[in-house]
């Protein structure tokens, strides 16, 4: 029997959620006046619905189809999974996306898919619900669609003419990790794409000597996704391979994605409740790293296992673990120095900066500024304020670790 | 309204600390600034800065009763020390942010929260929607230019307790009338059920994170959040762990 829209909706969509990313920032900025077409985006993205799992509706997220030749174990849509399976057309995604988009639900579609028959046909259909999109009825709203590894660079460029997003997910942290897991991808296939896309990107923001401008190129960048606690990759290993795709890749964006047991598992997995306070310290880390000037290799550090701390944040275990870097000038220290003082973000320190020019910063107008004095008070120094040297302090930790929990009886 | 009274209290050079600004009745918030405040300085000597102008037009916004009060008083200020705004400690600066923020906030929760709903419109060539929306400031004037320029091939009418945006072939008119909530059927509404309810993990649950992200004062008006007690439900039933 024919499944209805909406139950292929269903299954679709169910496929799809297990891709974290639902960013919708970052691209061109587009709107129109002209009454033809539809849509805009804007510079920061819009979420337009939370979920009880935390997690932002921006993008209508689906896969074209969950069939699937592949057979990764951590991928419900693996061949042999027995997970119900379905199809929707580029007609029936081109009209789902315009009545949502219409409703104010979304910013726009996130398309990926199960390989069907090959890379290219696949990559094919995904590229024309793009162009459908673009040119038949003038959609400005966000695309993000999934690149697929192997497929021709024709279609990959055609892509980019359309998209404002292209990502590939590394999916495990380690080569190793794919290998075992994803025996069909190749980690060396998945890098090569993304410097291909790298290069394209750089060459549509050049001007060639003759002064022709190169086609666009996905402007919103390229993001990718690892899935972090299937295998045994520790947090060194995962933020190490961040930095290669940081500053190797220039990716726009990296997620990081608890394993979450999926129905009907690989019995090759863990069967674990997903690690999300790890997936937290790693988000944490990760803006430690694009908004704050730490290198990744400055947080794992000074970790012997290599992980995170589970019971504080990145930041404050590496003030603790610098504490003679302590007590910072806060009318005084540079800019790099006062983006590390734990209770301070890049906003506040802004705020000091320009303020310290105009008059001698004091504890109440760290308050002002809703800085938590609480949390800031052992790190720093005003000329109304001098904490107790936190090098004498031995019970430190204990003073920020937060209060024990009770454990779950299950 | 409160340009006028500004700019002549500027014209006379009255102080800020011999002004009390009072709002006459609930009325009032009615006529309350959206429109331009550029020249609000005219005739004062003296230029208001870009930036000042950007955070006067959103304190302005705000339903807090000192906002005339700290506006003037910003103002006046800022025309005898021209760096005032980079002051972000400064008693006044800093309340005046914290105001535009919480305006900038409630922007943005319009952009994201609105809902659309098509209302059938025989005989015109042009579909028809319709939003009823509950702003906490008097946004309107701000975040009509989004929606204008999103929404071009298609008339909508977005009506709330403190006025009115409305869309069709010719204009974009803002209204600050009281509106009525007017409902209409859209059977597209299920779709987005259907999708809400299916890209939820149900092994990650985070209503901490979803609620401050989504806070519960919009809820009554968003389509999709009668689902969550019962996808609450369903994740507990399934159970993943041995």
């Amino acid at each position: 029997m024919k499944r209805t829209f909406s139950e292929r909706l269903a299954i679709l969509s169910d496929a799809a959620k297990y891709d974290a990313s639902c960013a919708s920032g970052g691209t061109e900025k587009r709107g129109g006046k002209d009454g033809k077409g539809l849509g805009s985006t804007e510079r920061s993205g819009i979420c337009h619905a939370f979920t009880p799992d935390g997690r932002c509706v921006s993008l209508l997220k689906i896969l074209m189809t969950n069939f699937c030749i592949y057979d990764c174990a951590y991928c419900i849509n693996r061949i042999s999974s027995g997970t119900e399976r379905a199809r929707f057309s580029v007609e029936d995604i081109v009209w789902l996306t315009l009545e949502f988009y219409r409703r104010n639900y979304i910013e726009g579609l996130f398309l990926s898919s199960g390989i069907i028959r090959s890379s290219d046909y696949t990559m094919e259909e995904l590229v024309r619900v793009a162009r459908v999109l673009r040119l038949e009825h003038g959609f400005r709203g966000y695309i993000h669609l999934k690149t697929i590894p192997d497929a021709s660079p024709e279609l990959l460029a055609e892509a980019g003419l359309y998209a404002d997003r292209l990502s590939i997910n590394v999916e495990m942290p380690t080569e190793q990790g794919l290998s075992q897991y994803a025996p069909e991808k190749s980690a060396a296939g998945i890098r090569g794409a993304m410097g291909h896309i790298r290069q394209r990107m750089e060459a549509a923001t050049e001007k060639a000597p003759s002064g022709r401008k190169a086609p666009r190129f996905a402007p919103g960048g390229q993001s990718t996704q690892m899935i972090v606690g299937a295998d045994a990759a520790t947090d060194h290993d995962i933020l190490s391979s961040s930095s290669t795709l940081y500053t190797g890749y220039r990716l726009r964006r990296v997620y990081y994605s608890a394993f979450s047991p999926i129905p009907d598992a690989s019995a090759k997995l863990p069967l674990i409740r997903p690690p999300l306070l790890r997936e937290h310290r790693l988000y944490q880390a990760d803006w430690l790293f694009r908004f704050y000037g730490f290198d990744f290799q400055e947080l794992t550090a000074g970790r012997p296992d290599g992980m995170l701390d589970l019971g504080m944040d990145p930041k404050l275990v590496w003030a603790l673990d610098h504490r003679a870097m302590f007590p910072v000038d806060v009318n005084r220290a540079e800019r790099e120095m006062l983006l590390r003082i734990p209770g301070i973000g890049p906003r506040s320190v802004g705020a000091l900066l320009s303020a310290r020019k105009h008059r001698t910063l004091r504890l109440e107008d760290l308050e002002r500024l809703r800085i938590s004095l609480r949390k800031v008070r052992p790190f720093i120094t005003t000329p109304d304020w001098r904490p107790v040297r936190l090098t004498d302090r031995v019970d430190l930790k204990a003073l920020f670790a937060p209060p024990p929990a009770q454990l779950s009886l299950l | 309204m409160w340009r006028d009274h500004a700019r002549r209290l500027l014209k006379h050079g009255v102080p800020p600390e011999r002004v009390e600004w009072r709002v006459r009745s609930a009325q009032d918030d009615l006529f309350a600034e959206g429109e331009a405040v550029a020249d609000v300085a005219a005739g004062a000597g003296g230029t208001v800065r870009r930036d000042c102008l950007g955070l006067l037009r959103r304190i302005l916004c705000h339903t807090s009763e000192d906002r005339f009060a700290l506006a003037y008083r910003v103002l006046w200020r800022s025309l005898r020390q021209p760096d005032l705004l980079r002051v972000a400690t400064d008693p006044d600066i800093a309340a005046a942010g914290y105001l535009a923020r919480q305006i900038r906030r409630d922007v943005h929760d319009m952009k994201s929260y609105v809902r659309f709903r098509e209302k059938r419109s025989p005989g015109s060539n042009m579909r028809h929607f319709l939003a009823w929306y509950e702003p906490e400031h008097h946004i309107l004037e701000l975040v009509a230019p989004f929606f204008s320029g999103r929404f071009t091939d298609m008339n909508w009418l977005i009506l709330t307790p403190k006025g009115s945006i409305a869309q069709d072939d010719a204009a974009c008119v803002v209204t600050r009338e009281v509106c009525v909530r007017e409902t209409v059927e859209d059977e597209t509404e299920q779709l987005w059920h259907t999708y809400y309810r299916s890209v939820f993990n149900p092994a990650r649950i985070k209503l901490k994170a979803m609620r401050s992200e989504m806070p519960r004062r919009l809820w009554k008006n968003l389509p999709e959040t009668d689902l969550i007690p019962e996808m609450l439900v369903a994740a507990q039933r399934r159970d993943f762990v041995p």
